[in-house]
């Protein structure tokens, strides 16, 4: 896939103007060019200038900015590529995505026959009815879960990526290089603590040179939200959010703005809840009971979870998001992805910034397509995981070999974090000053430099422990930590 | 100042005991010398009842004010809060401003109260005027939702009055059956469409100047039941009363976390959701609320939990210390913890001349709510908390412009 800078950049340019046309945005736009009072005369060129200066002048300018701003922000695609090669890279994990995908579907399919139960079914009317006044109380139903396990667990997941191997590459050969102590045996390349400041120096510097007075930073998000400016809305969004203001800032970011057929759409896939019942559903129904129905943060909002949930797995322009990843959501009978345990975790915080449920619906999806779905796609959590264990191993080598010789691979502990971004184990409100960095980096790199950050703290008492379930206790209760603290000591401070 | 203190409680409760054991205090029996005596309720009454009079010497402390029941009791706490705000205007304090309907304007913090049955009359006029309405029917000296039901219609007071007359009527007749009737506030807030009130602790250590320090841990208490107002609804208990007590209960009673979120979460989410200026406004004048209403039994006395619904509807002597979660045991373990550091510094035996200013290090998660001697040696007084206040509950473009008021309706 050889291509010069500027042919890539073209695709890329048609790609975007490509997915715009087909917008609501550009259907818009078209219609606010017809109701102008300009009328294409003999000199064409003057009816555009005029056209586009109208536009301007009526606010389109920016909110086709902030279009063209999301799409940049989408996962890379590379449009000239063959569709089986647009999803990973890599031939040896797409083949390996591949095959756990294959696992995951054959699992439901046997819990499906099994139980007797059909991946997808017409809701008799009488159904329908009564899901339709139970809607807001969902909660309240207790249909036999017991005979439902979820299909997998983070640790299930664990398993197949610690055994993932490049073919091409025969770790015994570079015995002298200091071989990796992790469980992740995959040479990829990630950034160490130098070059992980220079990705967060600029937080550093804004820190120290030049702080921000509260009143003026909450300002200055203020005026980004009435501007309505996505670029300068995650670049705040670094220094953290002000509580009041992150759900604007957030939604700017997505560049959800809850348009009237935003709330449409929302209601449509609710409309399809309604009519079909999906084998899926029960395992959505049982993870909510079984992780934010008993979690002191998240249990007010269980009907919201369900809610979502259910309206996600019916969700096709999710559908439309894979074809450019390697994750391949089984197309007939579910349209989405098949929710691991633990998965609500992703929506519950949300429900703290967002009471209206189209919106947080919107910006959910927004989220699981930007980021989350990055934690079941290999390369990504793969990605994560090593450079957790590197940065482990390289600054803290003592603390990593005593862990690895009593049998508590740190990744053990840490990958359960990780791949829920800290969901369900942070506070909330740490939580989500955690979740502005990933919007405001536009990456995941900082949930694997806080895991690290999180073992660095507890370096002292992990040194005295001498068994997994020890060192798991150690590091039981996360709900005290103080995120942004943990993780500048740990990158300022840490000197090899 | 050797010594340890010597402790008595007639509660048999973990969270006080392990408490007590960790100062290294004494156990002794009620008979003895005691220092520190942590009672029931039932306690306090008998041992400081005219009777008995008993007198605390200097080096004697226990964990109620001997008149608490001014605010606990219900019908108290109103007559009490209505005769505050008759003095107030009687002085003619700016507190005690109306506005054009003849509604106080910082003092409105109760919802229209009667005493039934001596009140009677006074009610059915009230409920005339709006016959749509719905009431709360509560026993002046219950607690945990006890007895409390709700009505629409005037003959479901009547026919209370009547099947009370038969059952207890002595009871009824010599005023312990007495109950008091509010108005009911159907449009409360509601997170994930539930009702909840909040559970927030105070500790006063004394009334005369007015001293008293806020728990930053309080939780919100959850109903089980998705909220409507719909009427044929009234009757069930699980959608309309808080109390942990009656949603137990219930089905879904969830016994991990116990329907308990805590303030701290209610801070972000209503911080998150309406933005920050709503929500100070909303917490100051929870405080105000707070502060008021002991003023408005400085006269008396409390150490007390106090039950808010964002209007005030009632306040506990003897806040349970019955752990419900884990969570719940940690919370009111420390709750103890804090509160005994406050009333003896240093676990040191009590001495009725200690300063009652413990430093900010030593208030734990406590913090000042009011301490009069301090405001007045500051030349401020209550005005200028009303003022400050005032900022807040501020006459300034409060959502529906209703503000003024510590209301619900602000909130709809
Ligand atoms: N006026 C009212 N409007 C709405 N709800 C009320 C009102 N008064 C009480 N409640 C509800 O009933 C519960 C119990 O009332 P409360 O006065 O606290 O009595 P108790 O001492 O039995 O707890 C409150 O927690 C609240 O949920
Ligand atoms: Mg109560």
């Amino acid at each position: 896939m050889l291509m010069d800078e500027g042919t890539e950049l073209s695709l890329t340019i048609a790609h975007i103007v490509r997915r715009l046309r087909g917008s609501h945005l550009h259907s818009q736009i078209e219609r606010q060019a017809k109701v102008s009072p300009f009328r294409p005369g003999l000199f064409l060129y003057i009816f555009f200038m005029r056209i586009i200066i109208f536009l301007c002048l009526a606010g389109w300018e920016r909110k086709l900015q902030n279009a063209v701003y999301r799409e940049l922000q989408l996962p890379p695609s590379h449009p000239a590529a063959p569709p089986e090669h647009l999803k990973e890279p890599l031939a040896y994990m797409r083949k390996a995505q591949a095959s756990w995908e294959k696992r995951v579907l054959k699992s439901l399919n046997s819990v499906s026959t099994e139980l007797g139960v059909p991946l997808a079914r017409m809701r008799p009317v009488a159904e329908q009815k009564e899901l339709t006044d139970k809607w807001n109380e969902m909660g309240t139903d207790e249909p036999d879960l017991n005979r439902f396990r979820p299909v997998y667990a983070p640790k299930d997941f664990l398993e197949v990526l610690i055994s993932l191997r490049n073919p091409n590459h025969d770790s015994s050969e570079d015995v002298s290089v200091r071989s990796h102590w992790g469980l992740i045996q995959i040479p990829l390349d990630v950034r160490d603590i130098p070059q992980l400041k220079q990705v967060f120096i600029g937080y550093l510097y804004q820190l120290i040179f030049c702080p921000w007075s509260d009143a003026v930073f909450v300002f200055c998000c203020a005026l980004v939200i009435s501007e309505q400016d996505s670029a300068a809305a995650q670049q705040y969004s670094r220094q953290g959010c002000p509580t009041g203001l992150r759900a604007d800032l957030w939604a700017l970011i997505l560049n959800c703005t809850n348009q009237p057929q935003d709330v449409m759409y929302y209601e449509q896939l609710t409309a399809g809840v309604i009519q079909h019942d999906l084998l899926v559903d029960n395992l959505i129904y049982k993870d909510v009971k079984l992780t934010a129905s008993n979690d002191d943060y998240y249990f007010v909002f269980e009907d919201f979870l369900y809610q979502v949930l259910l309206c996600f797995s019916r969700d096709t322009a999710v559908l439309d998001h894979f074809k450019y990843n390697s994750a391949t959501p089984p197309k007939s009978y579910i349209q989405g992805v098949i929710p691991f345990h633990g998965f609500s975790m992703y929506v519950a915080p949300l429900c703290f910034l967002y009471n209206e449920p189209s919106k947080l619906y919107s910006v959910f999806r927004e989220m699981y397509i930007r980021y989350f779905f990055r934690f079941l796609k290999y390369s990504g959590i793969v990605t994560l995981c090593l450079q957790f264990e590197r940065l482990l191993q390289t600054y803290l080598p003592q603390l990593f070999y005593h862990l690895r010789q009593i049998g508590a691979q740190p990744l053990r502990i840490a990958f359960k974090w990780m791949v829920r971004a800290f969901s369900g184990y942070l506070s909330t409100d740490q939580l989500l000053l955690l979740w502005d960095r990933i919007l405001g980096y536009d990456s995941l790199e900082i949930v694997a430099v806080l895991a690290a950050a999180v073992f660095a703290f507890r370096a002292e008492n992990l040194m005295e422990v001498t068994s997994l379930v020890s060192a798991e206790a150690v590091l039981a209760d996360l709900s005290t930590l103080k995120v942004m603290p943990l993780i500048q000591i740990f990158l300022f401070a840490t000197t090899v | 100042m050797a010594g340890k203190v010597k402790w008595v409680t007639d509660i048999e409760k973990s969270v006080l005991i392990n408490n007590f054991e960790k100062r290294e205090w004494v156990p002794v029996s009620e008979n003895e010398d005691w220092n520190f005596y942590w009672m029931s309720i039932q306690t306090i009454r008998t041992v400081f009842s005219v009777d008995t009079g008993y007198r605390l010497s200097d080096e004697q402390i226990v964990n109620h004010f001997p008149n608490h029941y001014e605010l606990t009791r219900k019908d108290l706490m109103i007559k009490n809060i209505k005769r505050y705000r008759k003095d107030l205007e009687k002085e003619g304090s700016p507190l005690a401003e109306k506005d054009e309907n003849g509604k106080y304007i910082y003092l409105d913090f109760v919802p229209v109260t009667f005493m039934l049955p001596s009140d009677y009359n006074l009610f059915v006029e009230e409920f005339r005027k709006n016959p749509s309405s719905t009431w709360i029917m509560k026993p002046c000296g219950k607690a945990q939702g006890k007895g409390i039901f709700l009505i629409n219609k005037l003959s479901q007071i009547k026919k209370w009055s009547r099947d009370s007359r038969t059952s207890t009527f002595v009871a009824a007749s010599s005023g312990k059956e007495a109950y008091v009737i509010s108005l009911y506030i159907d449009n409360p807030l509601l997170i994930g469409g539930k009702k909840f009130d909040l559970r927030l602790y105070v500790l006063v250590t004394t009334y005369r100047p007015l001293k008293c320090y806020m728990y930053k841990l309080g939780f919100c208490r959850f109903c089980t039941v998705k909220y409507t107002p719909s009427t044929s609804e009234l009757d069930n208990m699980f959608v309309h009363l808080t109390n942990v007590a009656i949603q137990k209960h219930g089905d879904d009673y969830n016994h991990v976390h116990g329907g308990k979120w805590t303030v701290s979460n209610l801070r972000l989410y209503l911080e998150s959701t309406r933005g920050k200026e709503v929500t100070s406004r909303l917490f100051d004048q929870i405080h105000w609320i707070m502060v008021q209403s002991l003023k408005a039994v400085a006269v008396s006395g409390v150490h007390s939990k106090t039950t808010f619904q964002n209007i005030l509807t009632n306040v506990n002597a003897s806040p349970s210390l019955t752990s419900s979660t884990a969570n719940d045991r940690i919370l009111k373990y420390n709750l103890i913890n804090d509160t005994l550091n406050i009333v003896t510094p240093n676990g040191e035996i009590p001495d009725c001349r200690w300063s009652r200013s413990p430093p900010r290090e030593a208030l734990g998660n406590y913090q000042v709510l009011y301490d009069e001697e301090q405001a007045q040696s500051e030349h401020t007084d209550l005005r200028d908390l009303r003022s400050r206040s005032g900022q807040s509950l501020g006459s300034k473009g409060t959502k529906g412009g209703a503000g003024v008021r510590p209301v619900t309706a602000s909130w709809k």
